[in-house]
């Protein structure tokens, strides 16, 4: 568990619109490990996606471009791969699957032909041998009938067994690293257990890394080894499943846990967080979350807050503690 | 409270399926399939279930903004299916609805104060200070500015429209709002904040809701009595402490075990639920959800369970209770 199989340091995109600079992700660290499960927590705009995106060089150029820093795996920083490279990795060491499985299939082909693709392009192997291993991995996921529904085309499948299909796909190659971004937000709350049950067991079976990313703490205490949670770009704290749900530092971190209802626990009102997420164009100077904080102090509004290490792997950019 | 409502009896509401080059109907969606509830006056009912259940199509039928197939709505005793366009007229001031999202249902042309307005003046207010007077108070019963009269919707955050959309619902002095996933759309800060409004509104002007939701941790948050609901038929519906505390069917156990626990030292064993929501096109013969219940018996795929009560005031659809 302590080998670092990727590193991500200062790691900085920013999309160039005509309204200005959005600065998705400014100045983000943080490590992998094998066999962990890893969540990056966030709200919409946190700039969670746009971190994983970034990861293998897949963010939308123009408007968006990965300005700085460095991401190595083994190493080996994929930010600087050549492209011949960085094909070798992509999909075949690092997979990725993605929030809407819809968009991400070929309406006109088979999901069979699609996983089996996959299979030919990256362990070489001939039509009917990719069609077996496709069947295979098929079943793995818990498809029923693998053999008979490989035939079908993506619209006769409901949204849970396309995300299972990705999954499929994503695991042809016995990747090293999952990046999951969202996999079990567009899915109803029956199929989205069964999801992160699949999970749970790959994590177990294959001793993969996961890179999950999700808006729900929820599912992240359920699943994740360690967490990080990001707000307007930047890290607000990290550290484990444990430090954050039962130590939670960051204010932000405080507020994401207060808000959510309990209907074990009902009152009559919630504890939202005050405020809107800022805007990443003109963000305001400082803290990004002191707008929005109420235990901000003058220091707050002048200078970005630095990481400070609580202790061991817990860490948050705040300056209550320093 | 006192009196009921709305007495919604034996509702029922398909959409015809057309083939070929005449049209011919070959089949039929029951999306809502023979509902019956009362919601009293000033509670919540919540309404829950998967996505393609028919909450929503209830939700508007109810509210006569969908003809009904066949079955009676009855609003303080009268039934709305019989009225002609005049005495509907005079009814949207009575009942209204929000959307799940907000951007859909603002015209980006029109200003904030222009799309609340245009309510007021569809129900008879032609004098425009005494509108504007309205508008205003209405953001700032929503927690706007009143200031935001002459913005356009694209200047807004999802919070602030969904704010846009409840001040909207709110102009003609509504007793029954209908919410139709008001707050999935929405980030968990923000999603806090809109549900702490819903419930303030509902006190401040007596308001009674049919709350839509397929996450039942808002659900069990807003609620007094809950519905659930499967495949166009109600399967369980009991006093919320009731229904999340004593669960009778076997679905509404599988949806309460399936609530992520934003606590990593709680996490139960969760009924995970085999397989997928069948078709409304053609439900399964007998109960509804035999193809996925754990507990199913020989009977319960031949002879569709009727919703009664076997105790109090519980009324479930399930053979498990004869």
């Amino acid at each position: 568990m302590n080998e670092n199989i990727l590193e991500i340091a200062h790691l900085k995109t920013y999309f160039f619109t005509a309204r200005g600079v959005v600065k998705a992700v400014d100045d983000v660290n943080f490590s992998l490990r094998r066999g962990e499960n890893l969540c990056l927590v966030g709200e919409s705009g946190c700039g969670k996606t746009a971190t994983a995106l970034s990861i293998l060089r897949l963010v939308d150029s123009p408007p968006g471009r990965t300005v700085g820093g460095e991401v190595r795996y083994h190493g080996e920083d994929l930010l600087r791969a050549s492209g011949d490279r960085l094909r070798q990795i992509r999909g075949n060491r690092i997979a990725m699957i993605f929030q809407d499985p819809q968009s991400s299939l070929n309406p006109v082909f088979t999901v069979g032909d699609q996983v089996a693709e996959q299979v030919k392009l990256h362990l070489g192997l001939k039509h009917r041998q990719a069609m077996e291993k496709a069947v295979q991995l098929m079943e793995q996921v818990g498809i029923p009938m693998a053999d008979e529904r490989m035939k079908d085309y993506p619209h006769q499948f409901s949204g849970g067994m396309k995300q299972r299909m990705m999954i499929a796909a994503a695991l042809s190659c016995d990747p090293e690293i999952l990046i999951a971004d969202e996999p079990t937000t567009a899915l109803d709350t029956t199929i989205k257990t069964q999801i992160l049950d699949i999970f749970r067991e790959l994590k177990q079976a294959r001793d993969m890394s996961i890179l999950f990313i999700t808006h729900d703490l929820g599912t992240v205490a359920g699943i994740a080894d360690r967490i990080i949670v990001m707000y307007g770009g930047r890290l607000a704290e990290a550290g484990t499943t444990l430090d954050i749900f039962d130590h939670p530092k960051h204010p932000y971190t405080h507020g994401l846990l207060k808000c959510l209802p309990d209907i074990s626990n009902r009152k009559d009102r919630l504890t939202p967080i005050p405020g809107m997420i800022p805007s990443l164009i003109k963000p305001p100077d400082g803290c990004i979350f002191y707008p929005r904080c109420e235990w901000h102090m003058p220091v707050c509004l002048q200078k970005r807050p630095e990481e400070i290490v609580i202790s061991g792997k817990h860490r948050v950019a705040c300056y209550l503690y320093s | 409270m006192g009196q009921k409502l709305v007495e919604v009896e034996n509702l029922k509401k398909s959409y015809p399926i057309t083939a070929g080059l005449l049209s011919k109907h070959v089949a039929d969606v029951k999306a809502v399939d023979g509902v019956s509830f009362y919601i009293m006056e000033g509670e919540t009912l919540g309404l829950v279930g998967e996505s393609g259940c028919g909450k929503s199509t209830l939700g508007k039928t109810m509210l006569r903004l969908e003809e009904p197939t066949a079955g009676r709505v009855c609003y303080r005793g009268s039934d709305i299916t019989a009225w002609d366009k005049r005495r509907l007229k005079a009814f949207r001031k009575e009942a209204q609805m929000i959307f799940q999202d907000p951007q859909s249902s603002l015209d980006p042309r029109m200003t904030i104060g222009d799309s609340i307005g245009e309510a007021l003046l569809i129900h008879g207010m032609n004098d425009e200070p005494e509108r504007l007077g309205r508008v205003a108070e209405l953001l700032e019963q929503v927690g706007l500015e009143p200031e935001y009269t002459i913005r356009y919707p694209h200047e807004f955050s999802g919070g602030q429209k969904q704010r846009v959309g409840i001040a909207r619902a709110l102009a003609v002095n509504p007793k029954l709002i209908a919410a139709d996933e008001p707050v999935s759309a929405l980030d968990v800060s923000v999603q806090a904040q809109i549900l702490n409004l819903l419930t303030d509104l509902r006190g401040n002007f007596g308001l009674t809701y049919l709350f839509i939701a397929h996450d039942l941790s808002v659900i069990g948050h807003v609620s007094d009595r809950i519905a659930v609901m499967y495949l166009g038929k109600i399967a369980e519906l009991a006093d919320r402490a009731e229904l999340l505390n004593h669960p009778l069917h076997p679905y509404t156990e599988a949806l309460l075990s399936a609530i992520p626990v934003p606590d990593p030292h709680q996490q139960r064993s969760r009924i995970s639920l085999t397989g997928e929501v069948p078709s409304p096109v053609a439900p399964p013969p007998g109960c509804r959800f035999n193809t996925r219940c754990p507990r199913v018996m020989p009977r319960c795929r031949v002879e569709e369970p009727e919703l009664r009560s076997r105790a109090a005031d519980h009324p479930v659809a399930c053979h498990l209770y004869d």
